[in-house]
């Protein structure tokens, strides 16, 4: 085990290659999952608000 | 020319929106376990390099993701090509979700490939190998494609624009990858900058083509999974996404 | 007369009209091709090595600085979009309008090269090369930046953007030139690149314009 993670002497190169794109596939799953979850919630803000009652735009004029 | 009618429902963002939905589970779980098993395979089972012992093992990233990057830029392009001839905004989309997977992939190759270059080459960086260069040359597109994109507010424009841009760089890439590999046939120099990756041994073939399989299906399962948020951001005031979203509030 | 020729004549007067415009890319390149020595402080030999390639970088960020713009005042005064809507195909425009400004600004740029050439110390046997490598060069170069400029047409502050959008495209372009200028500084065959960049030129000059046509109609609407 020990001998595996040392990779000959090389580990500082082989781990963070791999360790980098490990960290390139999780940033991207993140980030489509953020940006969903970023729409999502401003599709809900403006749905909401074009529920809300509005004020009457028409004011009385004396 | 009556044409089939999944071409048509390829062109309605909620069915595209249901069906990535729906095949994203799979695409991931897919993509996960392929490329644990090619991690695998290739860190413990091939058996070490005669030439480069243990950091060879970097074969099993950096080529795949290397050809990965080229890939979404072909995607980014083509898509953005038919989004702009044929005008379907669903192209657009497409072509919007691949440029940052595409980017953080041209960004780990070169990573991976610098990373690799070190115990190799005994460098880090060398301008006069090809590959380094097209690379770069191909982070420096998609980095312009996506600087062209953020300088538009107007994200019909913004899509148009940048969809030419993509099919300009796209007809470029080849011209610029074979020019350089040209250039580089000129310095054959000193033997320690030839990028010689080890030859592949029959053992260290099945990792090999497992990760090409494995970062192929892992680029599809990011975009579709991308493409719902791109999706719902662009339909964000249809009726359908308003359901969709007071569906999930109940 | 054609129309082509017409267009030329026009964007010439005009540009002659503002020839202190006109001249600042030949100052930039003067600029810059004195800072480098200056950066370097190189030996006469390295200096002729390192000429070639400082040279044509130097062509390349001129040509920019002298092209990116070439849309601009027509995007701002609506010509642009009389010259869209008129007779003229709008490559037939695009094409007059680059012939203009690459006789304008990059003819002279390139006229100055062999007295610069000549003090990075490089042998007048080398100039004739050099020369034929930048006429065959230039064109595509200002199609490539035209297509940016095409892009850029709509933005406030597109011109900053070009640059990073054209450049790496430029890429083939820099490095047959320099090579072919490099085989004929070392009496080397220089015909394969050369045939290149001329196969780049008419690649360029064709399809070019259907590009940039595209993006003013983008960008103009």
């Amino acid at each position: 085990m020990m001998e595996f993670l040392r990779m000959g002497g090389e580990a500082a190169y082989v781990w963070s290659a791999y360790g980098i794109t490990l960290a390139v596939v999780l940033f991207n799953v993140w980030w489509a999952r953020w940006t969903h979850h970023q729409a999502l919630e401003r599709a809900r803000a403006s749905s909401s608000q074009s529920r809300a009652p509005r004020k009457p735009t028409v004011r009385h004029v004396e | 020319m009556r044409l089939p009618r999944w071409f048509h429902l390829l062109g309605s963002p909620p069915f595209v929106y249901g069906l990535a939905g729906r095949l994203v589970p799979w695409l991931g779980t897919i993509a996960i376990v392929l490329l644990l098993v090619g991690a695998y395979w290739g860190l413990a089972v091939a058996p070490p390099d005669r030439v480069q012992g243990e950091v060879y093992r970097i074969i099993f990233l950096h080529p795949q993701v290397a050809y990965i990057s080229m890939m979404a830029y072909v995607v980014m392009a083509v898509s953005a090509g038919i989004g702009f001839i044929w005008r379907i905004k669903l192209a657009h989309a497409v072509a919007v979700t691949a440029a940052p997977i595409g980017t953080t992939f041209t960004v780990c190759a070169l990573a991976t490939g610098a990373i690799w270059g070190r115990p190799t080459w005994g460098t880090f960086w060398q301008w006069t190998d090809p590959r380094i260069m097209s690379e770069t040359l191909l982070l420096f597109l998609f980095l312009s494609y996506l600087a062209l994109r953020a300088a538009f507010e107007d994200r019909d424009k913004a899509d148009r624009v940048s969809a030419i841009l993509a099919v300009v760089g796209v007809v470029n890439v080849p011209i610029i990858h074979y020019s350089v590999i040209w250039w580089n046939s000129l310095h054959q120099g000193p033997s320690f900058m030839k990028l010689d990756k080890p030859s592949i041994a029959p053992e260290m073939l099945p990792p090999f083509l497992i990760m090409i399989a494995a970062f192929t299906v892992c680029f599809y399962w990011l975009l579709l999974n991308g493409l719902r948020g791109q999706i719902v951001e662009r339909e964000r005031d249809t009726r359908w996404v308003r359901q969709l979203v007071e569906g999930r509030e109940a | 007369m054609s129309a082509y020729a017409a267009i030329v004549r026009r964007d010439a007067r005009v540009a002659m009209r503002r020839l202190g415009e006109a001249a600042n890319p030949l100052l930039f390149f003067l600029i810059v091709t004195t800072l480098f020595p200056l950066a370097l402080s190189p030996s006469a030999d390295e200096l002729r090595e390192v000429g070639v390639g400082v040279l044509w970088v130097s062509t390349l960020l001129s040509s920019l600085l002298a092209l990116e713009g070439l849309f601009r005042s027509d995007a701002d005064d609506g010509s642009l979009e009389q010259l869209l809507l008129s007779p003229v195909p709008i490559t037939v425009t695009v094409l007059a309008k680059i012939t203009a400004h690459w006789l304008i600004t990059i003819l002279p740029l390139i006229a100055l090269v062999p007295v610069l050439a000549l003090s990075y110390s490089m042998p007048l046997s080398a100039l004739p090369i050099m020369l034929a490598a930048l006429v065959l060069a230039t064109p595509t170069l200002s199609v490539l930046i035209a297509i940016g400029a095409a892009l850029t047409v709509s933005l406030r502050r597109g011109g900053t953007i070009v640059g990073l959008l054209v450049l790496p495209l430029t890429a083939p372009l820099l490095i047959f030139g320099t090579r072919a200028t490099d085989f004929g500084l070392h009496d080397e065959p220089v015909a394969g690149p050369l045939y290149l960049l001329a196969a780049f030129a008419a690649f360029a000059l064709a399809l070019g314009p259907l590009a940039i046509g595209a993006a003013l109609r983008v960008g103009v609407e």
